[in-house]
C-alpha cells in the first residue's frame, strides 16, 4: 500500500499575525514555522495503517527550499520519503494541481490532507486534488480504516456524522479524531536526516485569483465588568443592550 | 447570464444559511442586472422549494435522481457545474457548510473558477471582484480578487443576513446525465442528533472550558444553552481530555465560529482560542482570575467563580423568559 500525505508549511499556531507592504504580504519576520496541525493528523493516520510493513508513506510540500526544515520534521514523525515541488505555494489551486501532476505518475492507493490550513483555511486542496485526479474526495473526515480495498469513513456534518465507503483511489482531508498526533522520537529525528528528500519542479497552471489585502478585525472596546453578586444583571444588558437574547 | 445558488437540503429542509446563501447570491443577481437560479438536490417537496422565492430564486432546478438522495460529492459537483453551464451562471454561490466545504472546490476545478472559500461580506466590484474572507484562523481577513470569468463564493453561516425579496420561484425538473464514477463513495449511515443546535450555525452559543474542572459539571453549561437556544461549545484542553466531543473544540485548531453571542465560562482565552471566536458579535467572559487573557476582548465580563454566577444567570434567565 502507498500513501501519500500533502504537508503544509504554517506559522506556528501562537504567532501573533502582522502584515507588510501596505498589508498585501503576511510579515514572515521572526515567525516559528510548523507542520501545519491537521497535516500531522492525517501523516499520523498514514503512518498507523502502513505500520508493520503494510506499505510506505510519502509526504508531499509544495514549497521553496526554506520548506525543507518542516518537511524534514515530517519525516522525523514516521513518513518514508518525501517530495517538494519547487515553487511558492501560490495559491489552492496552484498546490492542488501540483501534487495531481505528481500523484498520475506515482501510483496511490489513498492521498490524505489535513482538512485546512490554518493560515488560509481553505478546506480546497483535497477536493480539487480529488477532481484533478477525477477520484472521490471526503472533506472533513475524523474517522477513517482501511481494509487493503475498501476504505470506511465518517465525515463531520452539522449535528453529526456520515458514514460512508470508497472503493479505489480517494483523496481525504482529515480533521480532529482521524489520529492522535504522533510526535517523532529520537530515532525518527536521526533518520529524517537521510530519508530521501526529491525535489521536482513545478508545472504551470493559469491563475484565477489572489489576494490583494489583508485586514486585522477591529480591536474592540473595553470590556464592561458586571460585579459576581449581580450576575443577573447581565441578562438584562444582553437583551436591551446588546440586543441579542 | 444569471447565478446559481446550491441550496442544501437535511432531511428535506432548508436551513436559515441556506437562505442567507439565497439572500447574498440575491444581491449579487441584483447588482449584475440578472437572474437568481437555485438548484436543489434530493427529495424536497414543492412547498419548501416554492420557500426559495421568498429570497429571490426565480426559478429553482429540481434533482430528484435517486442516486442522488444522499449526498455524494463527485456526483453532486458534476450535477451543480453542469446546471451553471445550463443557465450560463458565471457565478455560483454556497453555504460554506461541511459539504460545502467539500464541494466548493470541485465546482471551481470543473467551471476553471476562482474561489472565495468563506466569504463574509458582498463582493466588491468597483475595479475587478474582490470578496473578503477569513484567514489565519479568524486572526486576520483576506481581501481575494478574482480575474478568472467564471466565479464560485462558499458564504459563511451568520455572516450575511437573510433578506426576503419575494418573486415567485418556477419549478423546474433537472435531469443531468449522472456518470456512475462520479458515484463511488456509498453512504452507509447518516447520525444526526436533531435535538441540539449545530455549532457551525449557531446564532447563540455557550462555551466551557478547564475551568469547570470535569465533566460532570457540565449539567449547567447544557442547562444554559437550552434556556437560551443556544449551541454547546469547549475549548481544546476539554476537547483532548474527552471530556466533551471534538466537534465541540473551537479555536485554531477547532473550528471558527461568528456567533452574535459567545459566553466564555471558565476559558482563560488563548491566543489560539481567541482566534476561533473574533467573530463574534458579542463576547461575554466568565472568570475567576481577573488577569485572564480573554477579558481583553470581551464586551461584558464577571470576574467570579462560574459556579455561582452561572446559576445566577440560569435564574434571571429564566425570569426573563417567564
Amino acid at each position: 500500500m502507498k500513501i501519500l500525505v500533502c504537508i503544509s508549511n504554517v506559522p506556528d499556531t501562537t504567532t501573533k499575525i502582522t502584515f507588510t507592504n501596505d498589508n498585501t504580504q503576511f510579515n514572515t519576520a521572526g515567525v516559528q514555522f510548523i507542520v501545519n496541525p491537521y497535516d500531522e493528523i492525517a501523516l499520523s493516520r498514514a503512518i498507523e495503517l502502513c505500520e508493520g510493513g503494510k506499505g510506505t508513506v510519502t509526504v508531499i510540500n509544495v514549497g521553496e527550499v526554506a520548506t525543507e526544515p518542516t518537511i524534514r520534521k515530517a519525516l522525523a514523525i514516521g513518513a518514508d520519503d518525501a517530495v517538494r515541488v519547487n515553487a511558492a505555494p501560490r495559491d489552492a489551486y496552484f498546490t492542488a494541481f501540483q501534487i495531481a501532476e505528481y500523484a498520475k505518475t506515482n501510483d496511490f492507493d489513498m492521498i490524505l490532507c489535513g482538512r485546512e490550513s490554518i493560515d488560509y483555511n481553505g478546506s480546497q486542496v483535497a477536493a480539487m486534488i480529488g477532481e484533478f485526479l477525477a477520484i472521490p474526495s471526503i472533506s472533513i473526515i475524523k474517522k477513517l480504516d482501511y481494509d487493503g480495498s475498501t476504505a470506511t469513513i465518517e465525515r463531520e456534518i452539522e449535528g453529526g456524522k456520515e458514514v460512508l465507503t470508497v472503493t479505489g483511489k480517494f483523496v481525504a482531508s482529515c480533521a480532529e479524531g482521524t489520529a492522535e498526533a504522533k510526535i517523532p522520537n529520537m530515532r525518527g529525528i536521526m533518520s529524517a536526516r537521510t530519508k530521501p528528500l526529491q525535489v521536482i519542479e513545478a508545472v504551470a497552471i493559469e491563475e484565477l485569483g489572489k489576494v490583494t489585502k489583508f485586514e486585522t478585525p477591529a480591536p474592540r472596546g473595553a470590556v464592561k465588568l458586571i460585579p459576581a453578586d449581580h450576575a443577573e444583571e447581565l441578562i438584562s444588558l444582553l437583551h436591551s443592550e446588546a440586543k441579542v437574547i | 447570464m444569471s447565478v446559481l445558488v446550491y441550496v442544501e437540503q437535511a432531511d428535506g429542509k432548508f436551513k436559515k444559511s441556506v437562505f442567507e446563501a439565497v439572500s447574498y447570491a440575491k444581491a449579487i443577481a441584483d447588482n449584475q442586472n440578472t437572474n437568481l437560479t437555485a438548484i436543489s438536490i434530493g427529495d424536497v417537496a414543492e412547498s419548501e422549494l416554492s420557500e426559495l422565492g421568498k429570497y429571490g430564486a426565480s426559478k429553482v432546478l429540481t434533482v430528484k435522481a435517486d442516486q442522488l438522495k444522499n449526498f455524494v460529492n463527485q456526483a453532486y459537483a458534476a450535477v451543480i457545474a453542469e446546471a451553471a453551464q445550463k443557465e450560463s451562471a458565471a457565478i455560483v454561490v454556497l453555504s460554506n457548510s461541511f459539504s460545502g466545504k467539500g464541494l466548493a472546490p470541485r465546482i471551481a476545478v470543473k467551471l476553471k473558477a476562482g474561489l472565495i472559500d468563506g466569504a463574509v461580506e458582498l463582493p466588491n466590484f468597483d475595479g475587478g471582484f474582490a470578496v473578503k474572507k477569513t484567514a489565519f484562523s479568524g486572526k486576520a481577513f483576506a481581501v481575494t480578487t478574482l480575474t478568472s470569468d467564471n466565479k464560485v463564493i462558499a458564504l459563511n453561516p451568520n455572516a450575511f443576513g437573510v433578506k426576503e425579496n419575494a418573486t415567485t420561484a418556477t419549478i423546474e425538473s433537472f435531469n443531468p446525465e449522472i456518470k456512475a464514477t462520479d458515484l463511488t463513495a456509498i453512504v452507509k449511515e447518516i447520525v444526526r442528533a436533531t435535538n441540539k443546535i449545530s455549532l457551525p450555525d449557531a446564532e447563540l452559543v455557550v462555551s466551557a472550558g478547564r475551568g469547570l474542572k470535569g465533566p460532570e459539571n457540565w449539567g449547567m453549561i447544557e442547562e444554559l444553552a437550552e434556556l437560551l437556544g443556544a449551541a454547546t461549545a469547549c475549548s481544546k484542553p476539554v476537547s483532548d481530555a474527552d471530556w466533551r466531543p471534538h466537534s465541540e473544540h473551537v479555536g485554531q485548531t477547532g473550528i471558527a465560529i461568528s456567533p452574535n453571542l459567545y459566553i466564555a465560562i471558565g476559558i482563560s482565552g488563548a491566543i489560539q482560542h481567541l482566534a476561533g471566536v473574533s467573530s463574534s458579535k458579542v463576547i461575554v467572559v466568565i472568570n475567576k482570575d481577573p488577569e485572564a487573557p480573554f477579558f481583553k476582548v470581551a464586551d461584558y465580563g464577571i470576574v467570579g467563580d462560574a459556579f455561582e454566577v452561572v446559576p445566577k444567570i440560569i435564574a434571571a434567565l429564566k425570569a426573563h423568559k417567564g
